[in-house]
């Protein structure tokens, strides 16, 4: 009986799959491929080489990328863990408030930014921030990037909570620890997975945001991924996919691991 | 305090608590005594919980104070409570083994290592897990974590342990058991023991005295014998084992007992004081301190369901006057009832059994 609303035996699933995930994978794919490309051609397979690779690490234009890769890295390294703290003090809250009027309307108000569309974000900051007169450079970046890089990093350590009675930190309040030894020896454990896998989130939203960074970066400072599109609008070239080919690749390293961070943590339970 | 001058285990003097508009506890004032096993029993929602996490500090009193051996324990925060708890879902520690999970008490107390050692092998072997030590609560089944809850909260020796229906998750056999050894380690420990359930035969069979609640009220308080056989009010009548409640009228007093009228025929209740001839009031008859026999005038009716149980028959009976009323035979010596269904019948019962309540 199930089998007859089996997925799998419409007409047609086969062929549709296909083309969702060509459509969705060809241009990765071809990117990278192609950044291992021998000839400068964007088209042509001209041969298997790593000079694009050493363009970017010792190009012309090397010394860019590597003010940008260091800016985005210290960025997304500071953010994801600024925005980690507040996250777990969020969390937190949560939990020692118990049952309170509105605890589901603050758990969506925290979560919203994620759905609000990049560019009204990012057009707010900026305004914020010309309100408020500050600079636009290194430093109005990092600050943004705290800010949008919370809901993400809540997310994992709020789901992580769910399986957090607030039992656990009763109990141990009820074994003679003070609030903080509480929170250190039992919530904090209990969390890490979750705070672990927040953090590498917010790490990686961090390193590839364009819009919002794009708008509050000031003159002269540029990340990766703002220096990546500068080099585009003078025309692509193959050092562009290497480097592409690269962050991609450690996005999808550190999105691995915050799965099975995550993941590891809730079966041990 | 008690005349020796020895201050009782808790004491609450006054103690009300409100959420918002809502009042889960009305004032209510009484005293555990050391050394006793106290159960707080009552249907849910009436408030047991509530007292509970205010003797453990989770909760503060809105009025009112709480003593622990006469010292006022209001102020301070659940830490630093000589109280421990055994909470219903356990909340053992998922992170920790059985051992660690006993220790933390005492880590949080700064005993010294050798001593926490000593003492949680102590407390493993009170709960009959000493080869569980190494285990996560996660390998463990429902009986046995909840005999760790037990150990955790007795090792860091509390003055005073309160339980939270911790039996609630258990299989009925399994419940028997621990009823049994709960009480025993009430005994060994030596210290009070504060026992939440709504379970009416646990409080019975474990209580050195019962608290029975009802909507955020304490209505009685007394020894399992004592809330049966003379209930205060309606409620702890029916709400402790099952119960005849009807309208009676009083035809003499005495300080014997009382005559009380009920459908036209006189019977024996327990005396009561602040009864007067004449008054129409309710009485509590128990359906096992009800014989039925073959008709011979008094008060009669039909038998009209028998219900096999086992140990007992059920009896329903409609008195001649519409009223209906249960009583129990007990399945003994291979005897069967005199009557059988649809039978006229004559009820008997017992002289000083119908108790006088307040209507
Ligand atoms: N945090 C709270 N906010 C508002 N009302 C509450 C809160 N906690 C308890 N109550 C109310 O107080 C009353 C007593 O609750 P309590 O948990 O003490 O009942 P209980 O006797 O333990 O019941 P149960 O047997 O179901 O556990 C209930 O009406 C409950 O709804
Ligand atoms: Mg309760």
């Amino acid at each position: 009986m199930a089998r007859r609303n089996d997925v799998r035996r419409y007409p047609g699933f086969l062929g549709i799959t296909l083309f969702c995930l060509v459509v969705l994978y060809a241009p990765l794919v071809v990117v990278a491929v192609y950044s291992f490309n021998a000839s400068p051609s964007i088209t042509l397979w001209g041969g298997f080489s790593f000079r694009w690779y050493e363009e970017v690490f010792f190009g012309l234009e090397a010394e860019k990328f590597k003010r940008a890769a260091w800016n985005s890295v210290t960025i997304a390294l500071m953010a994801g863990g600024a925005a980690t703290v507040i996250a777990t003090a969020a969390a937190l809250g949560m939990v020692r408030a118990g049952r309170f009027r509105g605890k589901g309307a603050s758990f969506a108000l925290l979560s919203l930014p994620i759905m609000a569309p990049e560019i009204v974000t990012a057009v707010a900051t900026l305004i914020f921030f010309s309100l408020i007169g500050l600079t636009l450079g290194y430093g109005s970046i990092l600050l943004a990037h705290i800010v949008f890089c919370i809901p993400f990093a809540y997310l994992p350590i709020a789901a992580r909570l769910e399986g957090i009675e607030g039992a656990f930190d009763e109990a141990a309040q009820d074994l003679y620890a003070t609030r903080w030894e509480a929170f250190r020896f039992i919530l904090l454990p209990l969390l890490a997975p979750g705070i672990v896998s927040g953090f590498l989130l917010a790490f990686i939203i961090s390193l590839d945001d364009f819009i919002i960074t794009n708008f509050v970066k000031g003159a002269g400072v540029e990340t990766l991924p703002t220096a990546i599109f500068g080099a585009v609008k003078q025309g692509i070239k193959p050092d562009i996919m290497a480097l592409s080919t690269l962050m991609l690749g450690i996005s999808i390293v550190l999105v691995t691991i915050s799965y099975f961070v995550g993941k590891a943590g809730s079966t041990r339970r | 305090m008690k005349d020796g001058g020895q201050a009782d285990a808790v004491e609450l003097r006054g103690v009300v608590k409100r959420y918002g508009a809502v009042t889960a506890l009305k004032e209510t004032s009484f005293a555990i005594r050391d050394n006793e096993f106290f159960t707080l029993l009552g249907p849910s929602g009436c408030g047991k919980t509530t007292l509970l996490r205010m003797i453990a500090g989770f909760e503060e009193a809105s009025a009112g104070e709480i003593r622990l051996y006469g010292e006022d324990i209001a102020a301070l925060p659940p830490n630093l409570r000589p109280v421990n708890t055994v909470f219903q879902q356990y909340a053992l520690f998922p992170h920790m083994n059985v051992a660690e999970n006993v220790a933390f008490g005492m880590r949080m107390k700064k005993v010294p290592k050798p001593e926490i050692e000593r003492r949680v092998a102590e407390a493993l072997a009170l709960v009959k897990l000493e080869d569980f030590a190494a285990r996560r609560p996660s390998q463990l089944s429902g009986g046995q974590q909840q005999r760790v809850a037990l150990a955790r909260a007795l090792a860091p020796g509390p003055k005073v342990l309160l339980l939270d229906e911790p039996l609630s998750a258990l299989d009925l056999k399994l419940r028997q058991a621990m009823r049994v050894e709960l009480k025993e380690m009430q005994r060994k420990s030596g210290i009070a023991f504060v026992f939440v359930t709504h379970d009416q035969e646990e409080a019975l069979t474990m209580s050195d005295r019962i608290a029975v609640m009802s909507a955020g009220e304490v209505r009685q308080i007394g020894d399992a014998q004592k809330i049966y056989e003379e209930p205060a009010d309606r409620f702890v009548a029916d709400f402790i084992g099952e119960t005849n409640l009807l309208e009676v009228e009083v035809a003499r007093t005495g300080p014997e007992g009382a005559a009380i009228r009920l459908a036209g025929a006189e019977f024996i209740a327990a005396p009561r004081a602040d009864v007067k001839a004449g008054e129409k009031t309710v009485a509590s008859i128990r359906p096992e301190r009800i014989t039925l026999v073959a008709p011979a005038g008094g008060l009669t009716g039909v038998l009209e369901r028998l219900v096999y149980l086992g140990t007992d028959w059920a009896a329903t009976i409609r008195l001649d006057d519409g009223r209906q009323i249960t009583a129990r035979a007990q399945n003994a010596h291979g005897q069967k009832l005199p009557v059988g269904p649809g039978e006229r019948a004559t009820i008997l019962i017992d002289e000083g059994a119908p108790r006088l309540l307040p209507r």
